[in-house]
């Protein structure tokens, strides 16, 4: 089965039958990463580039370690916006690429549209790695696959995220993808983090959180970062935990398991404790384990059909 | 038309119009009939008879002749940044436009802020066709402190006063413009913005925005500075325009402030009477601008507004930008879009004949409460008077095509739109321009 | 295409998968270090009966494994999509063992070339033979079946097309003609 689109800008649009399929495949590279040798030569020729704007380590690990397993060769190339500069570095940077052979692009930058623009310029399939606060897919893939995994089901689940919606693109994903899923979303946080009308996204919006502990299945709690409090929308980490925090004490009030989910990397002891992270109900590491097998399940996907060669089936 | 379209307009002493509905709103004129003009004087309204003529004839036949339209709100980019458009290829552009007169903004690089720059502007667009009229900058510089020579730029030909691409931001500072202002009877023309609220905002801040991820600029910001410039117009009785409005906020305290008797006029653009921040989800480029496009709820209050006076002009806010500026990210992308070539035909197709306006009162906005409004002479389609006129075609179905633009730039979202009515020739300095 | 022979019914192919387990038997003198990996979608059907055919004879089964090739295919390049991946569930070590390998038509080789990378990722194998249960001929690589069901002359644009209860409700092997 073909994914609708070529590249993977985003989970807004895709089908439920798509993240099934997208899914199930991940399943099956879980496996070859659970053998003695991790690796299967399926993409064996094709190049791929990593084209990170933002700094980050544990994305691009990720998809190099995918990369890589699926014996792709892997290319990477970190650069830095210059708002100055207006924007000719990206467009320079893609008729750069656009002169190599390459395969695949998967890319990183801080503005929403940033992949949408490289898709149009380049033969490329381009793979979203995280466009501004807009989506970043296939954390929102990893996420669903962790909880197929491990709560058994998607439909009908009750997704909670808490933090700063408003400039989180995993938010965004998530919710998207887990609605085309048929689970339910909630978001939680403070006033000034969450996005103008974000209720017409069809989620239900908790102002406290206890109000959303209450409901929530599965909690999935997302990084408080201190630019954001120096830009003045909230007054203090301090309080930002008294308010918002994940604790021991709060869940052990719910009276039920919620399992926990975080994106990484943590502030341990602001949005999450270090007992709630390391708890029984934490499914965070594999989150990280599932997020090679999801990259790898992309990459294959939308490696197939790249060359238009007609070639016959043989046996 | 004839033999005589092309890219330049020519000289004619003698042309004749042949058949076409004329259109006057000013003097309640509404007549089929023949126009003569000689030597760009409007000799005789009225049938010529079937003698054979030996000047130039145009067959004006179910086209409208009304007065030269006017766009009061053109960035010409001249001086500064020629590679996006001079003062001769905007001209052309406004000609393409239907138009046969020009406000230049001075955000021009040097800025036009003394009246060595206004008469540079004057200079460069003597013997065209196209009326230049340039705006002064309120502040020297735009740097919002200290006032520009606004008696010396009067003199020089400027017709009103603007810190357009900023807002003027010290309220003081606009009062002490606007009183100054009101000295001259030319106005003082605001960018209503609010910085610190539109602050690293890239388009309207609403659901679509939320969905992008991409920062937004509240119609506060506008609102907030539209009302405090009405109570500062009000206090001193200074002559204040209020550029694109783009927000039901901003109509909703005009309309107040104009029933109070507060002496202020407002524009808004084509483009916010055709376009939503739907338009956006697609990263296109071409739809960011400032202010942005804004909600449904936001257009529809904008069409009240012209229907019901509160919006006096609609001027295209015509801001070219060469590819680079435009060919990027949206984050990095200049914000601005084309606007003289596609006014009058966005105008016609989705304004007119659709309960808003009818085509008078769409030439009351776009020719005669601009001159009123900066105090220039009126132009009246009357034997006598100098000939300046814009012809139109209502019925001409045409698609926008960028690759065709006469503007040196190509930053417009209406590419491929089809749009019926369009301006088909403008007569004016002794000149006669027909569309190819 | 359309049916030109039936070269097996449900007898003859019981039969014949009975005289392979023989055969496997007898060449590796019982079931010591012997397990048995079926390559998917016939190839892990065959290698159950055999496994339960074994069964009968030594009295116990051996170690039974499923292999999906597709991610060892050397024609993705050249394929419009990408084919599904399905399960490999090799629940044990192949190190030092003998893996006999089951498909169900053996025709190129590409298959078996595409396990036996697939085999040797999963560790190191003291032996690999290869039972199949019908060869058609036109090999591109030097591969050989050590345990052969029948031998069936083909022409290039004719099909061999095994049919089995569990997978499509009948035990059949046809000869399809375009």
């Amino acid at each position: 089965m073909q994914l609708k689109s070529r590249h993977l800008l985003g989970l807004e649009g895709v089908t439920k039958k798509e993240i099934d399929h997208i899914l199930d495949t991940a399943v099956s590279f879980k496996k070859v990463l659970e053998r003695p040798i991790p690796k299967v030569p399926t993409l064996r020729g094709m190049t791929v580039v990593n084209l990170f704007f933002e700094a980050s380590t544990r994305t691009r690990f990720s998809f190099e370690l995918a990369e890589k397993r699926l014996s792709a060769d892997s290319v990477n190339f970190s650069a830095s916006t210059s708002s100055v500069l207006k924007g000719e570095t990206l467009r320079d940077t893609v008729r750069n690429i656009e002169a190599m052979r390459i395969d695949f692009v998967v890319m990183r930058h801080s503005a929403a549209g940033a992949p949408h623009f490289v898709a149009e310029c380049v033969d490329a399939a381009v793979i979203n790695a995280g466009d501004g606060a807009h989506e970043h897919p296939t954390q929102a893939l990893l996420d669903m696959m962790t909880l197929r995994e491990k709560v058994g089901r998607l439909q009908g689940l009750h997704v909670v995220i808490v933090g700063d919606i408003c400039h989180s693109r995993v938010a965004r994903s998530n919710i998207h993808g887990l609605k085309t899923m048929g689970a339910t979303v909630g978001l939680c946080g403070p006033e000034t983090l969450l996005p103008r009308e974000v209720e017409k996204m069809e989620v239900t919006v908790y102002p406290h959180i206890e109000d959303a502990l209450a409901e929530a299945d599965v909690l999935n709690i997302l990084r408080i970062q201190l630019e954001r409090q120096k830009g003045g929308l909230f007054p203090s980490l301090r309080e930002y935990r008294a308010l918002f925090g994940i604790t021991r004490e709060r869940l052990d009030r719910v009276g039920r398991s919620i399992t926990i989910m975080h994106p990484g990397p943590m502030n341990r002891g602001v949005e999450i404790d270090s007992d709630v992270a390391d708890g029984e109900y934490s499914v965070i590491l594999d989150q990280v384990t599932n997020g090679v097998a999801v990259r790898m399940a992309v990459l294959y996907l939308l490696a197939g059909g790249r060359t238009k060669v007609e070639g016959a089936d043989d046996e | 038309m004839n033999n005589v379209s092309g890219k330049m307009p020519v000289k004619a002493d003698k042309v004749l119009l042949k058949g076409g509905r004329i259109l006057d709103p000013a003097i309640q004129m509404d007549d089929v009939t023949d126009i003569l003009v000689v030597d760009g004087t409007i000799q005789h309204i009225g049938s010529s008879g079937d003698a054979s003529f030996d000047g130039l004839q145009i067959d004006c036949q179910r086209k409208l002749i009304v007065p030269g339209l006017m766009d009061m709100h053109v960035h010409l980019r001249e001086p500064g940044k020629e590679d996006a458009e001079t003062i001769a290829s905007g001209c052309a552009a406004a000609m393409a436009g239907g138009f046969t007169a020009v406000c230049c903004m001075p955000n021009t690089n040097p800025v036009i802020d003394d009246r060595s720059h206004v008469e540079f502007i004057k200079e460069r667009s003597e013997g065209f066709l196209v009326d230049v009229h340039p705006f002064g900058a309120v502040t020297k510089g735009q740097q919002g402190e200290e006032l520009t020579e606004m008696g010396d730029m009067i003199e020089a030909g400027a017709v009103g006063f603007s810190d357009d691409g900023y807002p003027v931001r010290n309220a003081v500072i606009l009062r002490r413009a606007l009183e100054y202002a009101k000295m001259f009877g030319h106005p003082v023309i605001d960018h209503c913005e609010d910085l610190s609220l539109s602050e690293g905002g890239v388009m309207n801040e609403g659901f679509v925005s939320t969905v992008l991820g991409m920062r937004g600029i509240p119609s506060i910001s506008e609102d907030v500075h539209v009302a405090r410039d009405i109570l500062v117009a009000e206090y001193t009785g200074g002559p204040l325009h209020i550029a694109h409005v783009s927000t039901q906020g901003s109509v909703r305290l005009i309309r107040e402030a104009k029933t109070r008797g507060v002496k202020i006029s407002a524009e808004t653009c084509p483009h916010y009477l055709v376009m939503i921040d739907e338009a956006v989800r697609s990263f296109d480029t071409n739809t960011k601008m400032k202010p942005p496009l804004r909600t449904e709820e936001d257009r529809q209050a904008l069409l009240e507004g012209l229907k019901d006076g509160t919006i006096d002009v609609i001027a295209s806010d015509h801001a070219p930008h060469t590819i680079e500026y435009k060919q990027t990210e949206y984050d990095a992308a200049a914000f601005g879009i084309l606007g003289l070539e596609t006014a009058l035909g966005l105008l016609m197709t989705h304004i007119v004949g659709k309960d808003v306006l009818n085509i008078g009162q769409l030439i009351e906005k776009v020719a005669i409460h601009p001159r009123h409004i900066l105090n220039l002479p009126e132009n009246r389609i009357e034997q006598g008077r100098q000939a300046n006129l814009s012809i139109i075609d209502p019925e001409l179905s045409w698609t926008v095509d960028k690759r065709k633009n006469v503007s040196k730039s190509k930053n417009t979202p209406f590419d491929g739109w089809e749009l019926k009515g369009r301006g088909v020739g403008v007569l004016n300095n002794g000149q006669i321009y027909l569309l190819p | 295409m359309k049916i030109k022979a039936e070269l097996m019914d449900e007898q003859g192919i019981i039969r014949t998968l009975q005289r392979l387990t023989h055969e496997i038997l007898e060449r590796n003198r019982g079931i010591q270090d012997l397990v048995i990996v079926g390559i998917r979608n016939r190839g892990d059907v065959l290698a159950g009966r055999i496994n339960n055919t074994i069964r009968d004879i030594e009295g116990e089964t051996v170690s039974l494994g499923v292999l999906d090739i597709t991610l060892y295919r050397d024609d993705f390049q050249r394929v419009t999509e990408s084919p599904v991946v399905q399960q490999t569930d090799i629940p044990f070590d192949v190190t030092d063992k003998k893996v006999i390998l089951v498909d169900d038509v053996l025709y190129t080789g590409r298959t078996i070339r595409a396990a036996l990378d697939a085999i040797m990722d999963q560790g190191r194998p003291a032996m690999i033979q290869l039972a199949v249960l019908v060869d058609r001929g036109h090999r591109e690589l030097p591969i050989k079946a050590d345990y052969v069901g029948k031998n069936v002359p083909t022409a290039p644009g004719e099909e061999i097309q095994v049919k089995l209860k569990e997978v499509d409700g009948e035990d059949k092997v046809l000869l399809l003609v375009p």
